[in-house]
């Protein structure tokens, strides 16, 4: 039974809560447990001291974690830590850390992880159209899906040892142009709204952000309304050539439900769509369809939301 | 005075796109006894790798040099190639061992090391993922490895002595420079790749494949077995605009999710 090295994941600068479903699904493969905070400042690590279920805390202390370089994360982390199965928050950061991590150890990597049994980890493949499930021998890197695992609780009061590390950085940052809207992105979002090409037009995305800004949601969008509207991001794509997303909720409108899709955002804990077409597709995956026009039900539906929440 | 020419001091640039063959993303997907069953999928190269080979021909179009289109597969996967040199690359290479069934990660990664450094490839672009796994880690272990500065993600990309990259960020979209020799990966940005005109085509058909191979370590992680989703339950219908109150009420109460 190898030794679990947990890395804390730091979402703007503090410790994402899902790092508490890390320590469970390091549990869920088996050892002792030990948690790595990445930080700049080691007093962030005193979040984390308190989770149950942990053997060791290590905060690595390096300028290089508040950069984007994954060479500099990676180096930094591999010398401050000791060896075993490493898991990761299966966010965009983290996977390349991931990466370059197993790359660092001569290990294989395996992502997106969401069911363990013992050395038996499965993850989705096709965007989610089907599960594979692989065997590891011996040591992996591993990253986890997000809101798949029950977190650890606290109460605990375990040691921090910290280690100051420095990191090979390779790149260099030349500005950063700020998100120019402080929407939410779909990827990290608890709820999302997303239109298709149903919608006719982009301006009329404007009714989908108003219902997101309602229940702070992200606003997402079908691949046919990205391919057919400019003013549509791609960065707003969700399915396999854009996002694959699993929130708490996600709102389909005048999506039909193409397989491409379907794969970016079926596991969903629920759906809502609504399409005038009742044959569509989507029908099949919501646990709420609406056969109407969203013109006759985005009006009710932002009444009864702002009843409800307001 | 020094008598080389200029010709002789600049070294062109040697680039690889790494692309992968997987299959249509629009099509549906069955497992049969334990395993993905692909008999009647078509295959094509990953939506990703189209976004990698224009960038790495707009890369060759601003320095010089060459783009060499690289993929790891038995010799079914030499229809992408043909697609990428239709696009315009100048050569095709294929790397494979018939010893080889399914290599994990470590060992596919050793195996591009390996042919990349043969190739002597001064920058290495490929999809931000495969639409396969979508794993997304063949970009950032391979630089890893060579000991190479990467960049993942990109949407935009200037060329000169290093590759000034755009890139999403937390804050928003990062302008980084990525010195070379470089892996990067790319996302669907601003380049759209081009399309493949008739030239190209007759001449993708006359080209030939590079046969290459390499050393390949033994994987420690092996599939075990493939499997559907677990099917939802129905979910109800409504019909009309106005039952949009009774749905939110039931998101409420029923969902709990909001």
């Amino acid at each position: 039974m190898t030794d679990k090295i947990v890395i804390a994941e730091l979402t703007k600068g503090t410790i994402n809560p899902s790092t508490a479903e890390l320590v469970a699904a390091a549990q869920a493969m088996g050892g002792n447990v030990t948690v790595v905070v990445p930080c700049t400042d080691a007093s962030m690590a005193n979040q984390v001291a308190s989770y149950d279920g942990v053997s060791k805390v290590i905060a690595v202390k390096s300028d290089v974690f508040a950069g984007n370089d994954s060479s500099g994360w990676a180096s930094a982390l591999d010398g401050a830590m000791p060896q075993g199965t490493v898991l990761f928050l299966a966010t965009s950061r983290s996977k390349d850390v991931a990466s370059r991590l197993a790359s660092r150890r001569g290990l294989s990597v395996v992502q997106d992880v969401v069911s363990i049994e013992g050395n038996n980890l499965t993850s989705p493949i096709y965007s989610g159209k089907a599960n594979q499930t692989v065997t590891v021998n011996g040591d992996a890197v591993v990253s986890v899906r997000a809101n798949v695992f029950s977190g650890v609780g606290s109460g605990s009061s375990n040691d921090v040892s910290v280690v100051d590390a420095s990191g090979d950085v390779k790149t260099a940052v030349q500005e950063i142009m700020q998100r120019a809207s402080a929407r939410l992105d779909v990827s990290e979002a608890n709820i999302i709204i997303s239109g298709g090409r149903g919608m006719g037009s982009p301006a009329n995305f404007t009714h989908l952000e108003a219902v997101a800004d309602t229940i702070g949601a992200a606003v997402g969008a079908s691949r046919a309304a990205v391919d057919t509207w400019e003013e549509i991001p791609h960065s707003m794509q969700v399915g396999q050539t854009g996002k694959t997303v699993n929130p708490n909720l996600y709102i389909a409108v005048g999506i039909s439900g193409a397989i491409q899709h379907l794969a970016g955002m079926r596991s969903s804990k629920y759906i809502v769509a609504i399409n005038k077409d009742a044959d569509a597709p989507i029908f099949q995956h919501a646990d709420y369809g609406i056969v109407a026009t969203w013109e006759e039900t985005l009006p009710v539906f932002q009444d009864a939301l702002s009843n409800l929440l307001g | 005075m020094n008598r080389f020419s200029l010709a002789d001091t600049i070294e062109m640039s040697t680039i690889v796109v790494l692309v992968k063959q997987v299959p249509d993303t629009n099509a549906k997907i069955a497992v049969q006894g334990g395993r993905v069953d692909l008999s009647t999928v078509k295959m094509e190269m990953s939506p990703y790798d189209g976004f990698a080979i224009e960038t790495a021909l707009r890369h060759k179009e601003a320095t010089g040099g060459t783009v060499t289109a690289l993929t790891v597969g038995a010799a079914g996967t030499e229809k992408i190639l043909k697609d990428a040199k239709a696009m315009g690359v100048d050569n095709i290479v294929r790397v494979w061992d018939d010893a080889w069934s399914e290599l994990d990660s470590n060992a596919l990664q050793s195996v591009l090391k390996e042919s990349i450094e043969s190739l002597g490839a001064h920058a290495v672009y490929c999809g931000k993922s495969a639409a396969d796994t979508g794993a997304g880690s063949t970009g950032p272990g391979l630089a890893e490895r060579l000991g190479w500065a990467n960049a993942s993600n990109i949407i935009n990309a200037e060329f000169g002595d290093a590759v000034t990259v755009s890139m999403p960020v937390e804050a928003g979209v990062a302008k980084i420079s990525v010195p070379l020799p470089a892996v990067i990966s790319c996302d669907k940005g601003d380049f759209k790749p081009r399309k493949a005109n008739v030239k190209g085509i007759m001449m993708a058909k006359k080209a030939k494949v590079e046969l290459l191979t390499a050393n390949a370590p033994a994987s420690s992680v092996v599939v075990a077995h493939h499997s559907m989703p677990a099917a939802k339950p129905a979910g109800k219908t409504y019909e009309g605009g106005s039952s949009a109150s009774e749905v939110v009420q039931l998101l409420r109460d029923e969902a709990n999710v909001l």
